[in-house]
């Protein structure tokens, strides 16, 4: 499973606005306009790699996210979504 | 100072321009907006007295390089996360290299598309790793591109599809059919890779190609641009090493760039440095065609430019190509 | 080359042309506005070529940021060619406030803000209102200052559009307006001088208080539009947003959440004014 690492947090800012969140990366000068759940996964990456597996467990503490194996494979694509638009990097994976 | 010298002698002498009135500031803002060096006075000429309005049109300049520099990086590292799999050496060229390494040459500058090199053997795997990436063909067109991969040192340019921003993917620094040929294996292989995994050309090669590209590739439009870079590229790495010059003569030798890098040096002297010697007459040519521009911000001098405009043609392709090269346009209108 | 200069709003101009006809044309309609020592920008009206000058005179639009594809006009129509160069010089290199395609006027020193494709109506509604009660800021770009939210005056000449035209000239019988030119690449066009107050106060800036995206051609109606939308709309609506940066996004931001946004869909002038004069008493 592919280890994942967020943007530093103050490399961000984020700005609620209604059921949209913007997003603003301060390297890139890029203002992304996110849905949920894509807000809740930044913040919960911290600042470590992580897993799609490692978030699925911190999200399902404040978070109904029903069946753990469809939440992950939920979870696992937002992630690559977001290394797509250079949000998030692709660290490595633990099993390769 | 009716042409282009206006701008070369402020960039030279910040101080000088104390002297200008409120034309002579209008004159050189519009002659550096045409040179595309707006960014680079602005920086250079920070601190200096000037009118409020004059100053706020700088601020702009520098709020707008800001912007220039930091969507260029971006760029780079979108290119280095498409090709994360690829083992080879990815070399980030001019504007962006000069930026990244924090060198003179990149304060202010104006940057466009993303230019990088990689092993010509490995330009397919690059091509697909970038087309899975986002970035797409800038135009389809059987003959242009045939026309890029047999002849040009480039593919043809891709443009990314919801960044809006091209890239240029180099295997060589000249045109195939250019005479000099630079040993462009030997500047990727001698590339220094840097913390964040991209690489720029040693210093030596770095002036070398800078040299290359203003004299061999093009009709020296833009050239005040480029010999500022090469002026600050020479100031900034020879502070830096006593042995850069001896570097430099053997690196342009090796690439058969000798000339244009000699040429490159006496113009920085002849126009931002301090040089004292009369040009000479070849260099006299060039000096009129660099400054050819006026305070309206327009090209004078045609005669010349059409001169190097021939002569630029020639140094990419040989009469017979270009002859078939320009009937395949025509006949396409 | 011929030279005119003229100030509009915080910005300058120098403009350059081969042929002095457009230039006098300017000077007429710009009569009024300030004369700038330094300027902004240079716009440049110059022959395709020397032939060019004389025979069925052709004219580019050249200046310090230009279109690598923008076609040249007929040199009769000069004038449309400086203020399309006028309008490229400020989407292009103006960083000091952001740039919002959209109209604006004012009133008790509160500033409404209209935009929307063109054929919204957002230029024709804001000269209208700039005739009946309301101070006219701009009929083609709102400049928001990001420091201090504030919309900045920029009243260039009102640029009419094939109906628009006739229109105007009924309602606004005192009003100045420049040559009729007919068959330029937008249709029919007459640029109309802004109402004096206009140009007298062109410094004076406003607090935005209300955001209208009218749509020309729909039963009236008015609809309420969340602050994503709105935020949506108006980066696309911006030519210097994303080269603000976060200056930029604060400024965006800010606008979005402060000031309120309405979809106006209307069939008239009167009508459209109706919905305005009713959304803003209900606002204030």
């Amino acid at each position: 499973m592919p280890l994942f690492r967020a943007e530093a947090a103050d490399a961000l800012i984020t700005r609620p606005l209604d059921a949209m969140t913007l997003i603003y990366q301060r390297r890139s000068g890029i203002t992304h306009m996110v849905a949920e759940p894509i807000p809740e996964i930044l913040s919960a990456m911290g600042s470590e790699a992580v897993t799609a597996k490692l978030l699925v467990a911190r999200l399902a503490k404040n978070f109904d996210l029903g069946p753990q194996k469809q939440a992950e494979a939920i979870v696992a694509d937002r992630l690559q979504e977001l290394a797509d638009l250079g949000l998030v990097e692709q660290v490595g994976s633990p099993d390769a | 100072m009716k042409d282009g010298r206006l701008l070369v002698t402020a960039l030279r002498d910040p101080a000088s321009t104390a002297a200008l009135d409120a034309d002579g500031w209008i004159a050189l803002l519009t002659m550096a907006r045409a040179e595309q060096l707006i960014g680079t006075l602005a920086f250079r000429l920070e601190g200096q007295p000037m009118p409020d309005g004059i100053a706020a049109i700088f601020e702009d300049a520098r709020t707008n390089a800001d912007y220039q520099r930091k969507t260029a990086l971006w760029e780079a590292d979108a290119a280095r996360r498409a090709l994360a799999s690829y083992q080879g050496k990815v070399v980030q060229m001019k504007g962006t290299a000069y930026v990244a390494e924090d060198l003179q040459a990149g304060i202010g500058r104006s940057i466009g598309d993303l230019d990088i090199m990689v092993e010509e053997d490995d330009l397919r795997e690059v091509e697909k790793l970038l087309l899975a990436a986002g970035w797409e063909w800038v135009k389809e067109d059987e003959y242009d591109d045939a026309y890029y991969r047999d002849h040009m040192h480039e593919l043809p340019p891709l443009i990314h599809k919801t960044r809006d921003r091209m890239i240029d993917v180099h295997h060589t620094i000249l045109p195939k059919t250019a005479k000099p040929t630079p040993d462009a294996k030997a500047m990727l292989g001698n590339g220094i890779i840097g913390s964040d995994g991209l690489a720029v050309f040693t210093p030596a090669d770095m002036v070398c190609h800078s040299a290359a590209h203003l004299f061999a590739d093009g009709d020296l439009a833009g050239g005040l641009r480029n010999l500022w870079d090469i002026y600050c590229l020479l100031m900034e790495f020879s502070r830096g090493s006593d042995s850069f010059h001896a570097e430099l003569q053997s690196r342009a030798q090796h690439h058969q760039l000798e000339p244009a890098v000699s040429r490159a040096i006496r113009l920085t002297g002849h126009l931002y440095g301090d040089s004292k010697a009369p040009p000479n007459i070849t260099d006299r040519f060039y000096i009129r065609r660099l400054t050819a521009r006026n305070g309206c911000g327009q090209q004078t001098r045609k005669f010349t430019r059409f001169a190097f405009y021939v002569r630029s043609h020639l140094l990419r392709m040989p009469p017979m190509m270009l002859a078939k090269h320009l009937w395949t346009k025509w006949r396409k209108g | 080359m011929h030279e005119f200069r003229v100030t509009v709003g915080p910005a300058s101009f120098r403009l350059l042309s081969q042929w002095a006809r457009p230039l006098d044309q300017m000077r007429a309609l710009y009569a009024d506005y300030p004369t700038p020592e330094i300027v902004d920008y240079t716009v440049r009206l110059e022959a395709t070529s020397l032939l060019r000058r004389f025979i069925r005179p052709s004219a580019a639009i050249n200046g310090d940021y230009m279109l690598p594809d923008a076609a040249p006009l007929p040199a009769d129509q000069g004038l449309l060619g400086l203020e399309m160069g006028m309008n490229l010089q400020m989407a292009l290199g103006w960083r000091r406030q952001m740039i919002l395609h959209a109209s604006a006027v004012e009133r008790d020193g509160k500033a409404l803000i209209m935009t929307g494709e063109s054929g919204s109506g957002k230029s024709t509604l804001s000269a209208l209102l700039g005739i009946n009660g309301w101070r006219f800021m701009g009929d083609e770009f709102a400049l928001i200052d990001p420091a201090s939210g504030e919309a900045v005056p920029y009243p260039r000449l009102i640029s009419l559009k094939n109906e628009a035209i006739a229109a105007m000239q009924e309602s606004a019988q005192e009003a100045k307006f420049g040559p009729l030119m007919k068959g330029t690449p937008k249709g029919d066009i007459r640029h109309m001088v802004p109402p004096r107050e206009a140009i007298a106060k062109m410094t004076e800036r406003a607090k935005p208080v209300l955001l209208l995206f009218p749509r020309f051609g729909h039963e009236g109606a008015i609809r309420d539009m969340p602050p994503s939308e709105t935020f949506m709309r108006l980066t696309q609506a911006s030519t210097n947003y994303v080269a603000l940066g976060e200056a930029g996004f604060e400024a965006m931001t800010k606008f979005v959440q402060d000031v309120p946004a309405r979809a106006v869909d209307y069939r008239s002038g009167e009508e459209a004014m109706e919905l305005v004069e009713k959304l803003w008493e209900e606002l204030s």
